[in-house]
């Protein structure tokens, strides 16, 4: 079992340092120009956010519409230790996202007493509350919005990014840890009458992907260079929810694949933009009335069919 | 002395008297079996020895303590076990991970050790993994260890909900009607299951069964509930021959 973990993390460490060559190459040799490095890293913001949400919607099972919250108090305190305290990019990362992982646990402690739609609404709330909280206070420059932030992030802290949060909620998910989680959402009274503190690693789960939206804001607050409130509402939330249920909830390849054409095919279609909300009401209503999990295994598992009968055939 | 005593045990759901007055006592590695028409409260007394229920009176002393202020999760890794009457299996996970989690609390590596996987990381997940293994052998559910659990025939899932439960290593199993919707074939073979299960792990069990073959066939003592209240105990002889069990489930010739 040992042999084979090795062996799997070694050979996803070199895909991970093949791709990031061949597209660090593709920037440099001007292949991909301003516009498209662009692209990528904010496809790697959506790609943290996208998997630190399914850890606790897809693996915990709770449907949250809070994410965009623990992004933007991410993104602020990152911001203004960036600019009044002048700390390294690093450590205002770090911060930014302990500052959300501290927040989600506050949070999490009293909402995820509740279930399903009413969790949601709460959650929703919350988003709503923070977003007017930083429209309000001084030091976030309220609606104005926050300048001058350093713009450090650039394609390479954005990929490390990606490759520490898809390999820390891999990890987790991978150990009795993370087997708690997931019994959690498969069923909570047997999980707790089969000796899982279930309190506990709800708010494990919550913080840590707290944790990773707040990374995903400081990284997304030193790329945009400017904060504004009105960024994290909750139609920011629902993206990333969209991301997660579009991929399958509990499928990490899956939001990974769902985040990146989610960030992409939004710039092909520029002239339906204002329609956006409406296509991701459909996506999520399709999601349910179709009830899978996920959309990969489905198109998996009709290929494989196909393949079947042709072989049968001959 | 007796590894589970309940005394005046009892709880009230608004003007309903659910259990009342439950006085009960299991030995260490007896076989007892709890039988009672629908409704008498067997399931009830489940729930209020797993803390799922708080009693609103009387006393649960459990190897010496008292389960009153425990919650589900400490009474299980104190050392009852239980099944539920409607399989509640983890539907979308492997077999082998269903027992996992019941062996939760037999290894203690850290979160930080999963991340950075460790040694001891390692050698959890190894031992774990065999200690699965060997009690998914003990129900024939060898080959089935990647398998969704969902995907398993009915009578197999019940096996594995009793594997998940013996995982979190218990003194007392509670089995709650573990042969509903089995054929009789199925039946006797979870009978030996059973017996197996008492004398290779040396626990208690109690169990809530309709099927009377399979109570009076291996059950050494029997208490028999009725509108919450218990009506008879003794030995299934005992219990057989009792007028007031009969009138219970026949009704009287008036």
């Amino acid at each position: 079992m040992k042999k084979k973990q090795i062996q799997q993390f070694i050979l996803s460490f070199v895909i991970a340092l093949v791709i990031y060559g061949a597209l660090m190459f593709a920037m440099s040799a001007g292949i991909l120009d301003n516009y498209w490095s662009g692209i990528l890293i904010m496809a790697c913001i959506n790609v943290v956010l996208a998997t630190s949400l399914n850890l606790a919607s897809g693996y915990l099972g709770q449907l949250t519409l809070g994410h965009a919250g623990f992004m933007s108090v991410g993104a602020y305190v990152s911001a203004i230790l960036s600019i009044y305290f002048q700390m390294p990019f690093i450590v205002s990362l770090i911060v930014g996202a302990i500052a959300a992982c501290i927040i989600g646990i506050l949070i999490g402690i009293p909402t995820l007493r509740l279930k399903g739609d009413y969790l949601c609404i709460i959650t929703l709330a919350f988003n709503e509350i923070i977003r007017v909280i930083m429209l309000n206070l001084n030091i976030t420059n309220g609606a104005k919005g926050l300048m001058g932030i350093p713009m450090n992030t650039d394609f390479t802290t954005g990929f490390m990014s990606v490759a520490v949060t898809i390999y820390v909620i891999y990890s987790i998910v991978k150990s009795r840890h993370g087997r708690a989680i997931i019994s959690i959402r498969e069923d909570e009274t047997a999980s707790e009458l089969a000796g899982i503190p279930t309190a506990y690693y709800k708010i494990l789960a919550f913080a840590i992907s707290a944790f990773f939206a707040g990374l995903a804001g400081g990284l997304y607050a030193h790329y945009m260079g400017m904060l504004v409130p009105k960024t994290f509402d909750y139609n920011k939330s629902v993206e990333i929810l969209v991301m997660v249920v579009l991929g399958g909830l509990g499928n990490l390849k899956g939001s990974v694949i769902a985040a990146i054409v989610m960030t992409i095919l939004p710039e092909y279609l520029r002239a339906f933009s204002e329609y956006r909300m409406l296509l991701y009401a459909v996506v999520l209503i399709a999601a349910m009335i179709m009830k899978e999990k996920n959309v990969m295994p489905r198109i998996k598992a009709k290929f494989a069919k196909k393949r079947h009968e042709e072989v049968s055939e001959q | 002395m007796s590894l589970l005593k309940t005394e005046g045990l009892g709880i009230q759901f608004g003007g309903l008297k659910a259990v009342d007055e439950f006085n009960f006592e299991i030995d260490k590695n007896q076989l007892y079996g709890l039988i009672g028409p629908n409704g008498a409260g067997k399931t009830t007394v489940f729930n209020l020895l797993t803390g799922v229920y708080k009693p609103t009176s009387g006393q649960i002393m459990f190897d010496g303590k008292s389960l009153l202020k425990m919650s589900p999760t400490q009474i299980t890794q104190y050392g009852i076990a239980r099944t539920f009457q409607n399989i509640r299996l983890f539907k979308d996970m492997t077999v082998l991970d269903n027992v996992k989690v019941g062996l939760h609390h037999s290894q203690n590596y850290s979160l930080l050790s999963a991340i950075v996987h460790t040694p001891k990381y390692f050698k959890g997940e190894e031992a774990m993994e065999e200690m699965a293994l060997s009690l998914l052998r003990v129900f024939d559910l060898e080959q089935f260890a990647h398998v969704k659990a969902s995907n398993l025939p009915y009578g197999k899932q019940r096996k594995l909900e009793i594997a998940r439960a013996l995982a979190t290593s218990p003194k007392l199993l509670l089995l709650d009607e573990p042969a509903a919707g089995m054929n009789p074939t199925e039946t006797a073979e979870l009978m030996e299951t059973i017996k197996i299960v008492r004398e290779k792990f040396a626990i208690a069990i109690l169990l809530i069964e309709h099927d009377m073959k399979l109570v009076m066939g291996i059950c050494e003592k029997i208490a028999v509930l009725n509108f919450g209240t218990v009506l008879a105990f003794g030995t299934p002889e005992e219990i057989k021959n009792n007028p007031d069990v009969v009138a219970a489930y026949l009704g009287n010739d008036e």
